[in-house]
């Protein structure tokens, strides 16, 4: 499994309400979810991301409400991997549960910025920063997650079993 | 080397021995929770499982709050969606408009946590019933789900912090001021994926609802549950509410902890956290300039009790809100609504020009019933201040206590009783 793409980068505390506005939460649908992704944090988001894209980002990343809807926004919005320092824990497990995939990596977190293209390896947990030419080594997902994401989440992934 | 508290729950859940901070384990359910948000994603997620139905109508407790009575088609089809599928799976525990409370309020005083649960929840504050010596955690919708239909979820068992609370708070100071000194003294990520476990001769002085306020925190400083321990009066809450038994569990004396903190409370005054993270905290005496707001919330499953109420009406008793003000009081559950109406509260309130709504989560999380417009401010007893929280995105919260919320609402700009000469 690989990603590819350009990053979007962002700092400390990403909030969940941020990342989707509860003013949206009356609706669950992933497409009109995606509309609105980032819209608190960076209104041009949704204009600008392309399928594949990668969010990169410092500490903390997805705290505050553990409101599904916002990995669910960002994956539907066509990122292809969240890169941060930490994620918060109920975002964490939320993003593996929908099968969004997820990496903690200071190093990288600290040495991709803003529209640099990407490479990620999820089999070997290799992050590539093509534009500066550097690699960082961020943890492989254990088998078990691999499968619950290729398996686009964990509810098929029991299915599957 | 010994178990802490919430070791020791987690460990009897999982049936084993013995767990350790890191370890895997799958642990059997007391209750999972959901409100109209987070349930119409989990139930279709579960109607793609090949499940009958779910593992057992009585331990599964379905309460929209957020959205509730119906702000729009949208939320009513949400709500339609839950109704319906509580419905069709006869779950017991089903809080229709009329009888339904604010979740972390709700189930507590229904009697349907108690010490020694294990107790996952698709709401982030539903940490809140460590008050009662419980392990509960929020999850997300597909947790639920699984959780809804195998009874089961598994868990990284988390290492501890211990705060030893001693000493007796002042007469203003109360639950909230705890809670948002030890965030703004460890960070909004200071108890990233571990439990915060509160203990000390010193919680003999805070009240259960007092207890509620600070577990219902724990997320705030990135916790994954925190716990009281299970002193006379959390057990008489307990008797008082409940019918379930309940088991206590002890951390043992070689329990280890990955850091300990006291927290004194004699020394701790009214404290508000600025814009826009609950760690930007500041004391009243540390305000030299004046903040002048637009609106002041008094409720949420943070600040929406009985005792939060009583505080506000002591403070707001025989004043008024300043004029060009709104004041939004909302008590978190029916029963709470009725008791401040038998104490004269509601009259205490409404007197001072606030207004009082049913128990939603509504203006918390930005959904409705108190929005706000651009670049306005408020004073609000909830527990977050994100950026665009409670509506417009250059609007502004400050998380205080009801006192500091009521005593604000008199005087129109960030203020504390004291001032007020109380």
């Amino acid at each position: 499994m690989q990603a590819k793409g350009t990053v979007f980068k962002y700092g400390d505390n990403v909030d969940t309400d941020v990342i989707i506005p509860a003013r949206y939460l009356n609706s669950s649908d992933p497409a009109e979810l995606a509309t609105h992704c980032m819209e608190d944090i960076d209104k041009d988001f949704v204009k600008n991301v392309k399928k594949g894209d990668i969010i990169v980002a410092t500490k903390n990343f997805g705290c505050g409400s553990s409101r599904e809807h916002a990995p669910i926004a960002i994956k539907a919005a066509g990122v292809s991997c969240v890169i941060a320092e930490t994620f918060a824990r109920i975002f964490y497990r939320n993003a593996i549960n929908i099968g969004l995939p997820i990496i903690e990596c200071a190093e990288a977190s600290k040495g991709i910025d803003a529209g640099d293209d990407v490479e990620i390896d999820f089999n070997t947990g290799m992050i590539y920063n093509r534009t500066k030419g550097t690699e960082f080594k961020g943890q492989a997902f254990p088998e078990f997650m691999q499968k619950i994401i290729a398996a686009e989440g964990l509810i098929n992934y029991i299915n599957n079993k | 080397m010994g178990m802490t508290m919430t070791q020791k729950i987690l460990a009897a859940a999982a049936g084993l021995e013995k767990v350790e901070a890191g370890q895997l384990i799958e642990a059997n359910l007391s209750l999972v929770l959901g409100n109209d948000i987070t349930s119409p994603v989990a139930i279709k997620e579960m109607d793609k499982m090949k499940v009958e139905g779910v593992f057992n109508k009585d331990k599964i407790a379905l309460v929209p709050d957020h959205f509730v009575p119906n702000k729009d088609i949208k939320s009513a089809e949400h709500c339609k969606c839950v109704r319906e599928f509580a419905r069709k799976n006869d779950i017991t525990n089903y809080f229709e408009v009329g009888e339904m409370g604010i979740e972390h309020a709700l189930l507590p005083e229904k009697g349907l946590t108690v010490a020694g649960d294990v107790i996952i929840g698709a709401d982030s504050h539903t940490c809140t019933y460590g008050a009662l010596g419980a392990f509960s955690t929020g999850v997300g919708s597909t947790d639920m789900a699984a959780g809804m239909a195998t009874g089961k979820a598994w868990f990284k068992v988390p290492s501890a912090i211990k705060f030893n609370i001693v000493g007796k708070m002042d007469k203003w100071v109360s639950g909230k001021d705890v809670i948002l000194h030890i965030i703004g003294m460890i960070g909004v990520d200071g108890a990233l994926y571990k439990s915060m476990e509160f203990v000390g001769e010193g919680i003999k002085n805070l009240s259960m609802d007092d207890r509620f306020t600070i577990a219902n925190m724990a997320i705030e400083a990135g916790g994954k549950n925190g716990i009281f321990p299970v002193d006379d009066l959390a057990i008489e809450y307990m008797k008082e509410h409940s019918n379930r038994p309940y088991t206590i569990y002890e951390a043992d004396e070689d329990a280890v902890y990955d850091e300990e903190y006291t927290i004194d409370l004699s020394t701790l005054r009214p404290t508000i956290a600025f814009p826009h993270l609950p760690e930007n905290t500041h004391t009243i005496d540390d305000i030299k300039e004046d903040i002048v707001i637009d609106q002041v919330v008094i409720g949420s499953c943070t600040n929406g009790r009985i005792d939060d109420l009583r505080i506000a009406a002591k403070v707001l008793e025989g004043q008024h809100v300043k004029k060009g003000m709104r004041c939004i009081i909302i008590p978190a559950t029916q029963k709470i609504y009725m008791q401040a109406m038998e104490e004269g509260l509601l009259k205490i309130f409404i007197e001072a020009g606030a207004v009082v709504s049913t128990p939603t989560c509504g203006p918390c999380l930005g959904g409705y019933m108190g929005i706000l417009a651009e670049k306005e401010r408020c004073v609000s007893t909830t527990n977050r201040n994100f950026v665009g929280r409670m509506g417009h995105v250059t609007s502004e919260i400050y998380l205080a206590s009801p006192a500091v919320a009521a005593a604000s609402a008199i005087t129109g700009k960030i203020s504390s009783p004291y001032e007020l000469g109380m």
